[in-house]
């Protein structure tokens, strides 16, 4: 009884544990999920910082006609590899507001490395206006205000197709089978060599998908990197806490019994 | 109390004058407690330590925390990217009160199946709730502080259960939200009383170990101390027994943290809130499922709203609802049947309390908070007078020294007083 009553809790603590992750994917009802293999999965997942240099080139050319990065600093782009010339020389690529002068005016110069990377629109009512009425998402967090966020959102940018015979697609609407409900009012992002990388990696529709979904998966969690790492060493030195703690345990009670 | 038990000059001196070593001698090194507990005994220090925890971070997190609509979202976002280790800070604290939560429904679980709760240690027990409620006031609040989605909408939908008091029912949500709908000012004394609710039930924690080292630790047998035979001293059995448990607590603690920090989060929070914008499922905090659970399986507001609340009111007048004198399950086989099936049931009306309200999750939610009340109600107050209970041993040492077949032939019934 005594066994079972621990085995009880331990699956309960486990139960508890997984249950909300378990709620939450199963929400997503008929959608279809492709399972990436991605370098930052697993306790010593690291990111690919050559696909998060490609990921953002494409967020660049690509997102950023439309969704904004509101998080992201140039400077954070050193994560990417990027040494501070180069932070440099791409800020300055930008133009920012700034003031007010002297005068009382606001003006606009080129960006530096501690501002963050401006915003296509100036504000959401005139981002809906530039897209139908839909408000394209901020995409510094998007990787993680998804469930399963990396997987959706490679799946989403590859999983455009035309819609079965019985739904009705709307003006301004995609048919999207990752999407939930399907009916999304993104375009179709990707159509494959929509970008061209300097170092010869593949510009395939998935492959530009799973470039990006990196960087945003970085741009949601730019710490992960350093996390995993105290993580490991963390859990190594509980770990030998643990063992310790318990043979000391058994030799202050030996003497009990 | 003698102050010659310090040797060092200035500690004695000090004692002399102000007795706290003295006190803390009593508390932690010579309190004699009952030699048979088990690990079931280490979750309320556990749940102190997860205070310290929840308290020391949350101290930190509010140094770089903006309590204000238009920042708030944005100043923890600042936290997790640009204050040094903010990231690591955040995730203890978000995780910790989960894990705070995991701790103490092991230790309610413990004094479930142990009959902790019954006499002479009723106020003990209802301190205990005391706390639990104000951790549920706490975590709610705390969880509204990141102005996400659910954040917002979880207030919402929280708040607005009080518009279903008749006739002052509307005022008091105003009067709650500090305006018209949840807003700045809600976000303000969320913030204000997340603040001070931790050490109100830091308070209650000290109110909960007096009325604990009144009578001691109760014992998986559930019968009182005789004599210096059943007792060991507190120091170095149980301090160092806590300390494994400590270990082992941080362990899967660091577990979370580092490795699974969202996994216990809901991905909306991640969204920043929107008045204009419900999301598809509003759910609460895994903690708060259960009750959840209870709250929608009434098709009338009022009448779910009372029941919730009284699924935790029912806790405070348990000692009165369970007359059986004797205190462990592993006395009582009836009993222990039941309170593995309260288990279930409550494990089972988590669940129900994360899907969504409609066809057989209903029904299956209305026949699971039936069994919850039946459980103690009805069920409780019966066993108290029909169930044949199993001999008790003569004293904690006896079964602890000789093992079971020993008390087997001991066909005595020995009232748990």
């Amino acid at each position: 009884m005594f066994i079972r009553s621990k085995l009880c809790l331990v699956s309960l603590v486990i139960g508890m544990l997984c249950a909300p992750s378990q709620l939450i994917a199963a929400g997503g009802a008929d959608v279809n999920l492709e399972k990436g293999k991605w370098s930052f999965s697993g306790p010593f997942g690291f990111f690919d910082k050559a696909a998060l240099q490609r990921g953002f080139q494409v967020y660049r050319e690509v997102c950023a006609g439309c969704h904004g990065i509101d998080y992201l600093a140039f400077r954070n782009l050193g994560d990417l590899g990027y040494n501070a010339a180069e932070i440099k020389a791409i800020a300055a690529e930008y133009e920012v507001m700034d003031g007010p002068d002297d005068d009382g005016e606001m003006f606009m110069r080129p960006a530096r490395p501690a501002d963050q990377i401006p915003n296509p629109y100036r504000n959401d009512n005139e981002a809906r206006a530039n897209n139908n009425g839909a408000l394209p998402p901020d995409l510094s967090l998007i990787a993680k205000a998804r469930a399963n966020g990396p997987d959706y959102l490679y799946s989403l940018m590859i999983g455009y197709e035309d819609a079965p015979e019985t739904t009705e697609v709307p003006d301004g609407m995609y048919y999207n089978n990752a999407y939930p409900g399907h009916l999304i009012a993104m375009p179709q992002p990707i159509y494959g060599d929509d970008v061209e990388y300097s170092d010869g990696a593949p510009t395939t529709t998935a492959g530009i998908a799973s470039d990006v979904t990196n960087f945003l998966m970085w741009a949601a969690e730019p710490k992960m990197e350093v996390r995993k790492r105290i993580g490991v060493a963390a859990v190594f030195f509980l770990s030998i806490f643990v063992i310790m703690s318990y043979f000391a345990k058994r030799r202050v009670w030996a003497d009990l019994h | 109390m003698s102050a010659e038990k310090f040797s060092n000059p200035v500690v004695r001196w000090i004692d002399h004058r102000l007795p706290v070593f003295s006190m803390l001698d009593h508390t932690a090194n010579d309190y004699p407690t009952p030699k048979n507990l088990n690990y079931m005994w280490n979750f309320g220090s556990l749940a102190g330590l997860s205070l310290v925890i929840m308290i020391v971070t949350g101290i930190v997190l509010a140094m770089n925390y903006t309590a204000h609509v238009d920042h708030a979202f944005e100043s923890v976002e600042r936290i997790m990217r640009d204050v040094n280790h903010g990231w690591l800070i955040r995730y203890i604290h978000m995780n910790a009160a989960s894990f705070f939560f995991i701790v103490v429904y092991i230790h309610i679980f413990r004094g479930l199946y142990y009959g902790s709760y019954k006499a002479p240690r009723e106020l003990l027990w209802i301190l205990g709730v005391v706390i639990f409620l104000l951790m549920m006031a706490t975590a709610f609040m705390g969880y509204v502080l990141p102005w996400g989605q659910m954040s917002f909408w979880g207030a919402t939908v929280i708040t607005n259960l009080f518009s279903a008091i008749p006739f002052v029912g509307e005022s008091i949500v105003t009067f709650l939200w500090g305006g018209f709908s949840v807003d700045n000012p809600t976000l303000n004394r969320f913030f204000s009383l997340h603040y001070l609710m931790p050490f109100l039930i830091a308070g209650v924690v000290v109110l909960h170990i007096v009325a604990l080292h009144r009578f001691g630790s109760n014992n998986p047998i559930g019968i009182d101390a005789k004599g210096p035979q059943d007792t060991i001293s507190f120091h170095p059995y149980y301090t160092i027994k806590d300390m494994f448990g400590v270990a082992v607590f941080l362990l899967l603690l660091a577990g979370a943290v580092f490795f699974f920090p969202n996994a216990m989060g809901h991905p909306d929070n991640y969204i920043p809130a929107n008045p204009m914008q419900t999301p598809a499922h509003i759910v609460p905090e895994w903690y708060f499922l259960p009750f959840y659970a209870i709250l929608r399986a009434v098709p009338d507001k009022l009448g779910g709203v009372l029941l919730m609340f009284s699924a935790i009111l029912v806790l405070f007048i348990l000692p009165w609802l369970d007359r059986s004198p004797i205190r462990s399950a592993r006395f009582r086989p009836v009993f222990r049947i039941f309170f593995w099936l309260l288990f279930v049931d409550c494990i089972a009306l988590g669940y129900l309390g994360a899907k969504p309200a409609e066809g057989i999750y209903v029904v299956l939610s209305r026949v699971t908070t039936a069994w919850y009340f039946m459980h103690f109600l009805i069920i409780l107050p019966l066993l108290s007078v029909f169930e044949t209970t199993k001999p008790l041993p003569k004293s904690i040492s006896e079964p602890v020294l000789s093992a079971r077949s020993h008390n087997t032939g001991v066909g005595q019934m020995a009232p748990a007083e």
